[in-house]
């Protein structure tokens, strides 16, 4: 077997570069519109709103039930279609690869987050919501002073988590041609021959960013700590 | 908002909170069955009885945290119905201490006490800043301002929550067993706050079985026993010669 040479990343770095940015800004899109879809997913069903938090609840149960990229495939093929159908024009209308990929998994992702603020609201004290009654706060000012926040405390080692399985996911985007870190890898491997040092070098990259990650969000969490709170 | 104005047979001032035939069920069970009791102004009433006699449930329809199923209940001149906007009147002017303090844990002491009046009082956040330094002051607490609640124990918890309550100045406080969950050592310093507040002539509805608080501060002590009021005395007579053989019970096994 030939000795190992890692000059030929250095060559190559621009384009593993490109690629890393499109795998942290499609991880970046989906969490901010997974996060705030998923809240308001949530806040739906924890209000049992009529009918609404039932649809929702048959989202969240369909979007977890397939793997994220049969819902690429569908999205990719399907809503052109559909939305040619719609515009009365019967020709496809195509949405392109990036935006299928940002928009899929800020859905895909908001069924996830969903269900985990929606467990994090379950674990609130009844007696925070009734002192809040008592104090004639209102329901807006409840949730955004006093519940929110501990339901975002409680529930932001699993939120990480599920961001940087998220982040991983990231390299499914393959199936729509798009080119994310693990793509721009694979493809410079194949033409240049040096599998063993560009798969090496991308597992680097991804360890580095999802410890990276971890040790960031351990700092926040001391920093928020809520003091003299018993775990 | 419907306005009432609520003047007793021998034309004393006015009841703050009227409870009129108020029937409460969970369920099957009727956990307050044709409640009457009405507060005026500066009065102190215990409420006691044997653990699931209603009295809990009945002070927390007081503030329409539980809704009662039939009857009256006017608070301040606001009667209590469905409507959201009564509803706020109501709990804007009736402060409570829980049992299990309820403190915000993610808040610390100050902006515990500066949150409500700044979100529903309009309160600017100087202003409440120096009403909540005031009422922790009251409590003896104020050295504790930037603690968390977790930081704390049970006893300056449960000042905190009064200081809490008392920063919406409320015309009416009422407390949900606000001892049972103490620590006997920490009973007494919770107590002396809530005397102190009975001096300055707060109206207050407790639930208690502090008795020792009841014959001090209490005008009168409504006895309850499977959701009804069985006995309203003064706690002189009360404690002295109960007329009903279930609160002769009752005192015997709590008066050791």
């Amino acid at each position: 077997m030939n000795s190992l040479d890692f000059s030929i990343v250095l060559q190559a770095w621009p384009y593993l570069w490109s690629g890393l940015l499109f795998s942290l800004a499609l991880t970046a899109v989906a969490f901010v519109v997974g996060m705030v879809l998923g809240t308001c997913f949530a806040l739906l069903q924890h209000f049992e709103v009529p009918v609404i938090a039932k649809i929702v609840r048959g989202y969240i149960a369909l979007v977890r039930s397939i793997p994220l990229i049969l819902v690429l495939f569908w999205f990719f093929f399907l809503v052109p279609i559909v939305l040619g159908h719609l515009s009365g024009s019967g020709r496809p209308v195509p949405i392109g690869a990036t935006w299928t990929a940002f928009i899929t998994f800020g859905l895909f992702e908001a069924a996830y987050y969903s269900e985990i603020i929606r467990v994090g609201l379950r674990a609130v004290n009844r007696g925070q919501f009734e002192a809040c009654q008592a104090l004639a706060l209102s329901t807006f000012e409840t949730y955004r002073s006093v519940i929110m926040p501990q339901v975002l405390r409680v529930a932001s080692p699993i939120i990480l988590s599920q961001t940087i399985v998220l982040f991983q996911d990231t390299s499914l985007v393959y199936v729509l041609s798009l080119t994310d870190l693990l793509g721009a890898a694979s493809k410079l491997a194949q033409l240049n021959g040096r599998l063993v040092e560009m798969y090496l070098v991308i597992v680097v990259v991804y360890l580095a960013i999802s410890s990276a990650a971890s040790q960031g969000v351990a700092l926040l969490r001391k920093r928020y700590a809520i003091a003299g709170a018993r775990r | 908002m419907v306005q009432q104005t609520i003047v007793d047979e021998t034309g004393r001032p006015q009841a703050i909170v009227a409870v009129e035939g108020v029937v409460k069920r969970f369920g099957r069970f009727t956990a307050l069955n044709d409640i009457n009791l009405s507060v005026r102004a500066g009065e102190k009433i215990v409420l006691c009885g044997p653990s699931g006699s209603g009295k809990s449930t009945l002070i927390r329809c007081i503030n329409h945290i539980e809704t009662h199923d039939s009857g009256r209940i006017v608070v301040d001149g606001v009667e209590l119905t469905d409507r959201m906007g009564d509803i706020n009147t109501v709990r804007r002017e009736v402060g409570m201490v829980f049992q299990s303090f309820n403190l915000f844990p993610h808040l610390s002491i100050i902006e515990n006490c500066m949150l409500a009046p700044m979100k529903v009082r309009g309160l600017s956040r100087a202003q409440a800043n120096e009403r909540a330094r005031g009422f922790l002051r009251k409590v003896r607490i104020h050295d504790q301002a930037d603690k968390y609640p977790g930081q704390l124990s049970g006893g300056q918890q449960q000042r905190v929550a009064i200081a809490r309550a008392l920063c919406m100045q409320p015309k009416i406080m009422l407390f949900d067993e606000p001892t049972s969950a103490l620590d006997p050592e920490m009973v007494k310093e919770v107590l002396d706050i809530m005397v102190e507040l009975a001096r300055d002539g707060m109206t207050m509805v407790c639930v208690t079985h502090e008795m020792g608080f009841a014959r001090e501060v209490a005008d009168r002590v409504a006895f309850m026993d499977h959701g009804a009021i069985v006995e309203e005395a003064d706690p002189e007579t009360f404690f002295r010669a109960p007329s009903t053989e279930r609160a002769r019970d009752f005192l015997g096994q709590i008066i050791h």
